[in-house]
């Protein structure tokens, strides 16, 4: 099937306002009439239950968490980009567009980048008003600064959280809408399923996860802000409870699954320490911008880093890379990271991880300096890892850090399901094949407070509320289905941990899924995971019961999830013939290892559509259609 | 009213009747040390004191409700703060409250008792009426409040009971002057050291002063 | 690293808890304390036993969901570190090491080491927010904020609402938390329409959920993951006394 974006006609910089004007409204007195659940409480599901519940619709927000304010949104520390051009440096909406479109190496939809872009003007003026404390220069204006390569400073940021200040902003909002009495929230509770009326999203299945209950909430529009899937890596940068269930199962009720083979691995992490690591720490990139990266020249050298002489170091991002050097974008430095640990190069105890040395800096430029630009993130280091990274080189190494693959999504932000809308990083569309830095803020931002409230409208003006309740058999259906596999979990009584076997999935897709992916082990992990999946269903280990709080219950339905999730991804990437963005295929790089799009054939969204547990799904592809840019190839030598 | 049923409304109760009563105390070390000026220097202050009636009635009107919310805030919040804890852990440790601030509300009621005393003792002389100064006149026909105190003070438990007395209330004041400060927002980053060691002083002053009195009579040192 | 563990154990909100003994053994240097205790719930899965429930989620030390107190002490005995970041290397093989959950009445036990914080939720909806209708905010730029005054309202907002002062408090009192937001608005133009009002619907919120009255023994500072500073008590305050001299509360 050949899939519609549903993007309005007419020049790029007029479709958003062509789509305001014609889309229908609900009147304002039969708003409350309506009923909308958001699952998750991140920048888009809190941004958007606030926005909702203050247009006057009855919001049910459902997360995990102890409390809306800790989803992981709350992590991001670099900041928000917007198109302001405060600083008067040349930055512009088109200007905002095209390095998006350009950083996700031409695989996101035109129309979509640019609202994106437009918007993200009011997130500013918007955050401001809630009380978010930016950074502000001695004038009392606001900072900005540039990010991630940007040729212009756009980027606003509190600090270097803030993630956390923009998020602690939309639950602050949402608390107030919590005290009107329009938003009601549901924490500790977890999205089991989504229920189907007739084709259309009506409401889900969640278990509470303090007391075991399993229940239905209906709805008229289901609302899915349920973050990406990086945790199918086991070790990610993610939150431990960041999970691919609510989107994975919505998929297996119908939505397509798009692009699931785009995941971004960021360079700068701490290098993981031993078996036992449940987690993996990110550190600003920013670092690069002074410490220089380096591993042995011989493999198997186990002197300490101030041991090995200047002429056995091999600078290999300086050597490989002339013009950019220490400043690689995000997947060429992984991925030269990866190679010189598998030369058997790697230092640390693990052998996975190469030097960020400041040796040089703090003799160019002084420790007191080096302190000032970094000191928190020195501290950080040290906190971690225990080491003085003043004194002694950093170790980092690549990780798992955000996934630009999701739910598939119209312009309007609906699924190809009617009435389920997909916001932030749980769907696909904003940032292609990869993700620039501090544009994730903006889009979790861009989703929830500017484009739902105004598309979910055009829905809902054309249904008539309160259409189902939860006694209809759809509902009773879905919480017998719930409670079954529940049961079932609990019946196998094996003898491996869930965290076991989450630990083997992710050194699976983490070897041959990761950084550099190849036919030959991508057709090793289809093989891999269905079985290690076989051996989970006979052999994981679940103690308690499922009518109580049960940690080891709400993992292993999340790891049996990214168990099967894990294939789609690899199958995904196999069907990829070509290299782009986050998504690199060794069989199609240049001579240099620059990595090679096939525009031709390629410059697709591929929508992965479930076709039932014994089955292949099938795969329905969006063309990508570029009128205003045209497809460059990049290059860092 | 609005000020007495909430949390910060009634720590601010607390926070200025308690500062009012610091400020009686002061007044009433500075006024009793005139006893150093030996007999003429305290009767005549005596005298001064009870010449208005009714300024002295009313400042000790002021004293006693000032003295009784205190009181009664004092035990409502700890009441409540006890519930709100109901629980302590395993191993109890503390990284910054003192004993004093610990233990406010049993230095406070213990602070209470002695001044019940102390008024018996010297406002209403009833515990030892054989040296009451009502009774027994100076050579210029005033109450002869030093001999009164003089007499005391020769006593061993009536000393100790002083000096104990006013060692509880320096405890009670160690807490209570920069606690004061704090709840009326009279904090910030730079003063607040400052705020810190003032207090320590002015709690050392008041016990050293007071405690002075006592001692110096029953140690012979003064006459 | 081999250690003793005190761990308290509790079935459900109403039943009855107590501390239990475990050994960590193997323990590297190298992990985290929930890493650590990771480790001990694997092997007592194995065994067919309960593992231990705690809350976590980042540990990466922002979210403010762990909540553990190690030793007397609410996130553990390194300074400005919530338990997710504090490491094994801070302890000594052999050591003992009493955890508890965060003990408050605002807090009750629903398992194990984990509490429900939601009673600060509801402080927070009483009266933490900006009263900001999304959109039609004036430009970012129209409203000037003082340097120093953004940095003041940055360092109260860093709280990441862990309810470490709570648990810290010998009075349970929810007061760096409630003043942490009161200063971080109070000290923004944005925040000053509603400043009145919120510093009495939240201080009136702080004592309907059952936390105890501030008596200034700052052992909520001490605690404090984030460095949250007493001072902000002190600004709450004032913004209180303020809110009853120069408006008309409602």
């Amino acid at each position: 099937m050949i899939l519609d974006g549903k993007c309005p006609s007419g020049p790029l910089s007029e479709k958003w306002d062509k789509y305001r004007r014609e889309m229908k409204l609900v009147n304002p007195s039969n708003k409350r009439k309506f009923r909308i659940i958001v699952v998750g409480t991140g920048l888009a599901g809190a941004s958007a239950a606030a926005s909702l519940g203050e247009l006057g619709y009855n919001v049910d927000a459902f997360c995990y968490q102890d409390s809306a304010r800790r989803a992981h949104s709350i992590a991001a520390q670099g900041g928000i980009n917007a198109a302001k051009n405060y600083p008067n440096d040349g930055d512009s909406i088109f200007r905002l567009f095209y390095d998006t479109i350009k950083g996700g190496d031409f695989r996101s939809r035109e129309a979509n980048v640019y609202r994106l872009a437009a918007v993200s003007n009011n997130i500013i003026d918007q955050c401001v008003a809630q009380g978010v404390p930016f950074a502000r220069d001695y004038a009392g204006y606001l900072d900005n600064r540039s990010f991630g390569g940007a040729q212009v400073s756009r980027t606003f940021y509190a600090r270097g959280q803030t993630g956390q200040q923009l998020l602690l902003g939309a639950y602050s909002a949402l608390s107030r809408q919590v005290k009107n009495g329009s938003v009601k929230l549901h924490c500790r509770s977890e999205m089991l399923d989504i229920v189907i009326v007739d084709g259309e999203a009506k409401g889900i299945t969640v278990r509470d996860m303090v007391t075991g209950k399993i229940s239905s909430y209906a709805a008229d529009a289901v609302c899915l802000c349920t973050g990406g899937y990086a945790n199918v890596f086991y070790l990610s940068t993610n939150a431990m409870g960041s999970n691919v269930t609510a989107t994975y199962r919505a998929y297996k009720k119908g939505a397509f699954f798009a692009n699931p083979c785009y995941t971004q691995i960021h360079p700068t992490c701490i290098p993981v320490s031993g078996e036992h690591q449940s987690k993996l720490t990110l550190m600003s990139e920013s670092l690069r911008n002074d410490g220089r990266v380096w591993v042995p020249k011989s493999s198997g050298d186990k002197r300490l880093p101030h041991e090995i002489p200047e002429n056995e170091r091999d600078y290999y991002l300086e050597r490989k890379y002339p013009s950019f050097g220490n400043l690689a974008p995000r997947d060429i430095s992984s991925r030269a990271a990866k190679e010189v640990c598998d030369e058997g190069r790697g230092i640390g105890s693990s052998g996975r991880g190469v030097y960020l040395d400041f040796a040089e800096a703090i003799g160019r430029i002084g420790e007191g300096k080096v302190r000032e630009r970094y000191g928190n993130l020195f501290e950080m280091y040290e906190k971690i890892t225990g080491e003085n990274a003043y004194r002694q080189p950093m170790r980092i190494y690549p990780a798992p850090h955000y996934t630009m693959g999701g739910l598939w999504v119209d312009y309007e932000l609906q699924s190809n399901i009617p009435g389920l809308f997909v916001l932030g990083e749980a769907n696909f569309s904003d940032h292609g094949a990869n993700r620039l830095g501090a544009s994730a803020l903006m889009q979790g931002l861009a989703d929830g407070y500017f484009v739902i409230p105004y598309t979910i409208s055009n829905y809902l003006a054309q249904t008539k509320p309160g259409k189902v309740e939860t006694c209809s058999p759809e509902f009773v259906k879905s919480m017998v289905e719930c409670e079954a596999s529940i049961k079932r979990l609990l019946c196998i009584e094996g003898k491996k941990t869930v965290n076991e076997f989450h630990r083997e999935l992710g050194t699976i897709m983490w070897e041959n899924v990761g950084m550099a992916r190849s036919r030959e082990s991508l057709t090793k992990a289809l093989k891999l995971i269905p079985e290690l999946r076989a051996e989970f269903w006979k052999s994981v280990k679940i103690t308690g019961s499922e009518a109580e709080l049960n940690q080891e219950l709400e993992k292993a339905g999340r790891v049996a999830d990214f168990l099967e999730f894990g294939e789609l991804m690899a199958r995904d990437a196999l069907q990829r013939n070509e290299s782009c963005g986050g998504h690199f295929r060794v069989e199609y790089q240049t001579a240099e290892g620059e990595a090679t799009r096939d525009d031709k054939n390629f410059c697709y969204a591929a929508a992965w559509e479930y076709k039932g547990p014994d089955n292949e799904p099938e795969m329905h592809t969006e063309p990508l259609v570029f009128e205003n840019v045209h497809l460059a190839v990049r290059s860092y030598k | 009213m609005y000020l007495l049923k909430n949390s910060v409304g009634r720590k601010i109760i607390m926070s200025v009747t308690g500062f009012t009563m610091l400020t009686f105390v002061i007044v009433h070390l500075v006024g009793n040390a005139s006893i150093y000026d030996g007999p003429d220097g305290i009767n005549t202050y005596a005298a001064a004191l009870h010449h208005n009636s009714t300024f002295l009635l009313a400042v000790r009107l002021t004293l006693l409700g000032f003295c009784s919310l205190h009181v009664f805030f004092g035990t409502l919040l700890t009441l409540r703060n006890n519930a709100a804890k109901p629980q302590g852990y395993a191993v109890n440790k503390s990284l910054s409250a003192t004993f004093a601030s610990k233990n406010m509300i049993w230095t406070g009621l213990l602070v209470a008792v002695f001044i019940i005393y102390h008024l018996l003792h010297f406002t209403f002389q009833v515990t030892n009426p054989e040296i009451s100064a009502f009774k027994h006149l100076d050579a210029k026909g005033r109450h002869d409040v030093f001999t009164m105190i003089v007499l005391s003070f020769r006593h061993l438990f009536i000393a100790l009971a002083y000096v104990c007395g006013v060692g509880i209330l320096g405890l009670h004041l160690s807490h209570g002057i920069q606690s004061s400060i704090q709840t009326v927002g009279l904090n910030s980053r730079k003063i607040f050291p400052f705020i810190l060691k003032s207090g320590m002083i002015l709690w050392i002053i008041i016990f050293l002063g007071f405690s002075s009195f006592p001692i110096a009579i029953l140690t012979g040192i003064f006459k | 690293m081999n250690l003793t563990l005190y761990v308290w154990r509790q079935k459900g909100p109403d039943k009855p808890g107590r501390l239990e003994e475990y050994e960590a053994k193997g323990i590297s240097p190298d992990m985290s304390f929930l890493e650590m205790l990771d480790v001990v719930n694997e092997g007592l899965i194995k065994k067919g036993e309960e593992p231990i429930a705690f809350d976590h989620d980042c540990r990466e030390g922002i979210c403010g969901t762990c909540s553990q107190v190690i030793n007397g002490i609410p996130h553990g005995p390194q300074e400005k570190t919530t338990v997710c970041q504090l490491h094994m290397r801070h302890f000594r093989d052999g050591d003992a090491i009493y955890i508890e959950p965060f003990h408050a009445k605002a807090f009750p036990v629903i398992k194990d080491l984990i509490v429900d914080r939601s009673a600060l939720d509801r402080v927070m909806q009483a009266g933490g927010f900006v009263s900001a209708h999304t959109g039609g905010a004036p430009d970012a730029n129209a409203v000037l904020v003082p340097k120093s005054y953004a940095n003041v309202a940055m360092d109260a907002a860093e709280c990441i609402g862990c309810g470490a002062c709570v648990a810290a408090c010998p009075n349970g009192s929810a007061m760096l938390f409630t003043a942490a937001k009161v200063a971080h608005l109070a000290n923004l133009p944005q925040g000053k329409v509603g400043a009145a009002r919120r510093v009495c619907m939240m201080t009136d919120a702080m004592m309907n959920e059952g936390f105890g009255n501030c008596s200034n023994h700052y052992e909520c500072q001490a605690v404090c993951p984030k460095g949250i500073r007493v001072q902000f008590i002190a600004k709450l305050n004032r913004e209180f006394m303020k809110s009853q001299t120069t408006t008309r509360r409602d």
